[in-house]
C-alpha cells in the first residue's frame, strides 16, 4: 500500500483546496448576512442579535478547545503509560 | 404469540442457535431473529401484559408503552443492521454474544418490575464484557476485566437499592422516583454508573475501543441508552441529573478533543451525547421526555453509524490511531461518505436525525426558562460539531496522506452504513411520522422553521471555521489522556504497595522485638535454671541446715518481742 507517484484525486489538487476555502467563505459570510432577512428567534434576548451564533460558537469552540489544551498539559501521557 | 413471553426472548433463542449452526444457516438466524423480535416489539399493547409469581413477589416480564416499544424498537433495528455489518467478519461466539446482550436491552424495555429489570440488567453486564473480551487482544482482556468489575459494581449498588426500596415500600413496581433516601440514591448510582456518568465513565472510553472492529458496533449502542430508558422511567425530572449531563457533555468534548485514537473519539462522545439526554430527563418535562427519547433512538442509528465507518476503516487497515490515519477518502469513498453523514447526524447539522432530535431538548430549556442550560447546551452543540462532525472525519479521511490505499469496506459493511446513513437522514427530512412514536404524542412542535436552521447554521459552521482557525493546536499526539480511572489503575495499586511495605516493616520490627524479648527471656531463664543457674544448683546440706538455724532463730526473737 504505497503511495502513488502523483496523487491526482480532484480532493487533494492545490488549486481546489483553494476553491474550497473561498467558497466556504462565501457560504460563512452569507449565513452570517442573511440574518438581515431572516429573523432568527431569540428566547433569552441576546440570542437574536446579529450573527449571534456565529461569534458564540467560534468563541465557545476557541474556549472548549484551550481548556482542553491546559488540561492536557496536565492529564497527558505517553501512549504506553498503562502498559507496564 | 405467547402472551408472557417477551420479545427479548427470541434474541436469546437467536444466540443460542448462533452457536449452535453453521454457515447460511447461522446467517440466516442472524438476519431474520432481530426482524422477528421487531415484529414481536410491536405486538406488546400498552400496560402490563402478564404476570407471573415469584416467591411472594407479581413479576411483570412484559409491560409496554410508547416509550417501551420506542426503544425495544431501536434495538431490534441495530441488532439487524449490526448483524448484517458483522456477520461476515466478526467471530461466532462474538456475535451469539451480541445477540444476548441485545436480547438483555431488549428485555430492560419491556421489564415492568425492578427485578425482571435487574436481571436482564446483568444480562448485558455479562454478555457485554465478553464482547471486550473478543477485541483479543492482551489489552482487550484487561479492559474487559475492569470493564466487568465496574459493571458488577454498579450492579450490585443497583441491587441494593432494588432491596431497599423493596423492602420498605413492600413495591417491586418500576414507577418515577426522586433520590431522596439511601435506597433510590443507590438505584440511581446503579443506573448512572451504566449512563456512563461521572465520576465513574472512564470505563465507556477505556472498553470500547479495545474490542474488535464488529463488536463496537454493538458496544456502543445498547448499555448507555437502557440506563437513559431507566432513567426516564424511574427518575424523570430528577433536578441533580440536569448537572450531571451538563457536565457529561463537556467532559465527552473536552476528552475527545485530547484523543488520538478514532474509535476512542467516538467513545468520548457517546458520553457527550449521552449528557444530552440526561440533562434532558433532569429537566423532566413531556418536551424534554419526548428530546431525551428521540435523541437516543437517533443517536444509536448516527453512533452506530460512525463506529461501523471506524470499524470498517480498523478492518481495512489494522490501525486506530489518528496520527497513522489520514487520506484514506481516496479509496475508501463510501465510507467516508458514511461517516461525514454520521458526523453531521450528530452534530444535529439541519436536514439530518440529529437537528429534529437535539432540538426538542434544547426547545424544553427553553419553555422551562433555563437560560444557562440552554445556552450551555447551544455550546455543547458548537463543540460536538468540533470533535466530532469535523475532527473525527478530518483526522481519519482527510487531513495528510497516511499513504494508506485500503480496499473500501465489505459488501455487508457497506449495506449495513448505507441503511443507517438514509435512517439519519429520513428523520432528518421527514420528523413527523418520527414524532408520532413518541411517549407524549401529538408534538405541537414543528422542527424547521428558518430562524432555527439559520441559527444553527451559524452556529456549526462556525465551529468548523474554529476547527480549522485552531488546528495547530489540535494535532494528534501519540499520547493518552488521565481519567478517574487512574486512580484504580494506577493511584489504587501504588498505594496498596506502599501500604504492604510499610505493614511488612511494622510487622518485621514487631518480629524483632518479639524475638530479642523472647531471648533475652530465655537467657534469663537459663541463668537461673540452667544447668549454672542459681535455682538449679545442687545446695551443700550445710548451709541449709545454717539457714533452717537462722529462720528458727528469729521465729523465736519475734515471738518474745
Amino acid at each position: 500500500m504505497k503511495p502513488p507517484a502523483s496523487d491526482n484525486h480532484w480532493l487533494a489538487r492545490p488549486e481546489n483546496i483553494r476553491r474550497i476555502w473561498i467558497v466556504s467563505s462565501i457560504i460563512l459570510a452569507l449565513t452570517v448576512l442573511l440574518q438581515a432577512v431572516i429573523k432568527v428567534k431569540g428566547y433569552f434576548g441576546i440570542d437574536a442579535w446579529f450573527g449571534f451564533a456565529a461569534g458564540f460558537g467560534f468563541a465557545s469552540c476557541v474556549a472548549m478547545v484551550l481548556v482542553a489544551k491546559v488540561l492536557g498539559l496536565v492529564l497527558k501521557r505517553d501512549d504506553h503509560y498503562y502498559d507496564d | 404469540m405467547i402472551e408472557w413471553a417477551s420479545p427479548a426472548l427470541i434474541l436469546l433463542a437467536a444466540a443460542l442457535l448462533i452457536a449452535l449452526t453453521r454457515g447460511h444457516w447461522r446467517s440466516a438466524v442472524i438476519l431474520i431473529a432481530p426482524l422477528a423480535t421487531l415484529w414481536a416489539v410491536w405486538q406488546v399493547p400498552d400496560g402490563v401484559v402478564s404476570t407471573v409469581r415469584f416467591l411472594d413477589y407479581t413479576i411483570e416480564p412484559v409491560e409496554g408503552s410508547a416509550l417501551r416499544r420506542l426503544f425495544a424498537t431501536i434495538f431490534a433495528i441495530m441488532a439487524f443492521v449490526g448483524g448484517l455489518f458483522a456477520f461476515r467478519q466478526a467471530r461466532w461466539y462474538e456475535l451469539s454474544a451480541a445477540f444476548a446482550y441485545a436480547s438483555g436491552a431488549v428485555g430492560v424495555c419491556f421489564a415492568g418490575d425492578l427485578i425482571t429489570l435487574f436481571l436482564y440488567w446483568e444480562l448485558m453486564a455479562l454478555f457485554s464484557t465478553v464482547i471486550v473480551w473478543c477485541g483479543g487482544t492482551p489489552a482487550a482482556r484487561k479492559a474487559g476485566i475492569r470493564y466487568a468489575m465496574m459493571h458488577l459494581l454498579g450492579g450490585v449498588i443497583l441491587k441494593v437499592g432494588i432491596e431497599g426500596v423493596v423492602v420498605h415500600t413492600g413495591s417491586i413496581d418500576i414507577q418515577p422516583m426522586l433520590a431522596t433516601n439511601f435506597d433510590t440514591w443507590m438505584i440511581l448510582i446503579g443506573i448512572l454508573i451504566n449512563a456512563a456518568a461521572p465520576p465513574l465513565s472512564a470505563w465507556l472510553a477505556d472498553a470500547y475501543p479495545e474490542s474488535s472492529p464488529t463488536g463496537s458496533v454493538f458496544l456502543s449502542a445498547f448499555t448507555t441508552k437502557t440506563a437513559v430508558l431507566a432513567l426516564i422511567l424511574l427518575f424523570p425530572g430528577e433536578p441533580i441529573l440536569i448537572g450531571v449531563g451538563l457536565y457529561m457533555v463537556m467532559y465527552g468534548i473536552v476528552y475527545a478533543l485530547l484523543e488520538n485514537d478514532a474509535r476512542r473519539i467516538l467513545a468520548y462522545s457517546i458520553v457527550n451525547q449521552v449528557g444530552f439526554m440526561v440533562c434532558a430527563i433532569g429537566i423532566g418535562t413531556q418536551m424534554a421526555l419526548n428530546g431525551a427519547a428521540a435523541h437516543a433512538f437517533a443517536h444509536i442509528v448516527y453512533k452506530g453509524l460512525l463506529f461501523m465507518s471506524a470499524g470498517a476503516v480498523v478492518y481495512r487497515t489494522g490501525k486506530n490511531k489518528c496520527a497513522d490515519l489520514g487520506g484514506l477518502f481516496r479509496t475508501m469513498p463510501l465510507t467516508t461518505i458514511c461517516a461525514i453523514i454520521g458526523a453531521l447526524s450528530i452534530s444535529s447539522f439541519p436536514l439530518t436525525s440529529g437537528f429534529t432530535t437535539k432540538t426538542l431538548i434544547s426547545q424544553a430549556a427553553v419553555d422551562e426558562g433555563l437560560v444557562t442550560v440552554y445556552f450551555l447546551l447551544a455550546a455543547a452543540s458548537a463543540g460536538v460539531f468540533l470533535h466530532a462532525g469535523i475532527k473525527f472525519p478530518w483526522f481519519v479521511f482527510f487531513q495528510k496522506d497516511s499513504g494508506l490505499r485500503p480496499k473500501d469496506a465489505p459488501w455487508n459493511m457497506a449495506a449495513a452504513m448505507v441503511i443507517f446513513s438514509v435512517l439519519c437522514i429520513v428523520i432528518g427530512v421527514f420528523p413527523e411520522p418520527f414524532y408520532r412514536l413518541l411517549p407524549y404524542p401529538p408534538v405541537e412542535y414543528h422542527a424547521y422553521t428558518q430562524g432555527k436552521v439559520l441559527y444553527y447554521l451559524q452556529l456549526l459552521l462556525f465551529s468548523g471555521l474554529a476547527f480549522f482557525a485552531m488546528l495547530p493546536l489540535l494535532k494528534r499526539t501519540t499520547t493518552i489522556t488521565l481519567d478517574i480511572d487512574w486512580f484504580y489503575r494506577v493511584a489504587a495499586p501504588r498505594v496498596i504497595a506502599v501500604l504492604s511495605t510499610i505493614i511488612s516493616r511494622i510487622l518485621d520490627t514487631i518480629n524483632q522485638y518479639f524475638a530479642r524479648f523472647l531471648n533475652a527471656m530465655l537467657m534469663r531463664i537459663r541463668r537461673h535454671y540452667g544447668p549454672e543457674g542459681v535455682l538449679a544448683r545442687t545446695w551443700p546440706t550445710g548451709s541449709m541446715v545454717l539457714w533452717v538455724a537462722i529462720l528458727l532463730a528469729s521465729y523465736l526473737v519475734m515471738y518474745y518481742v
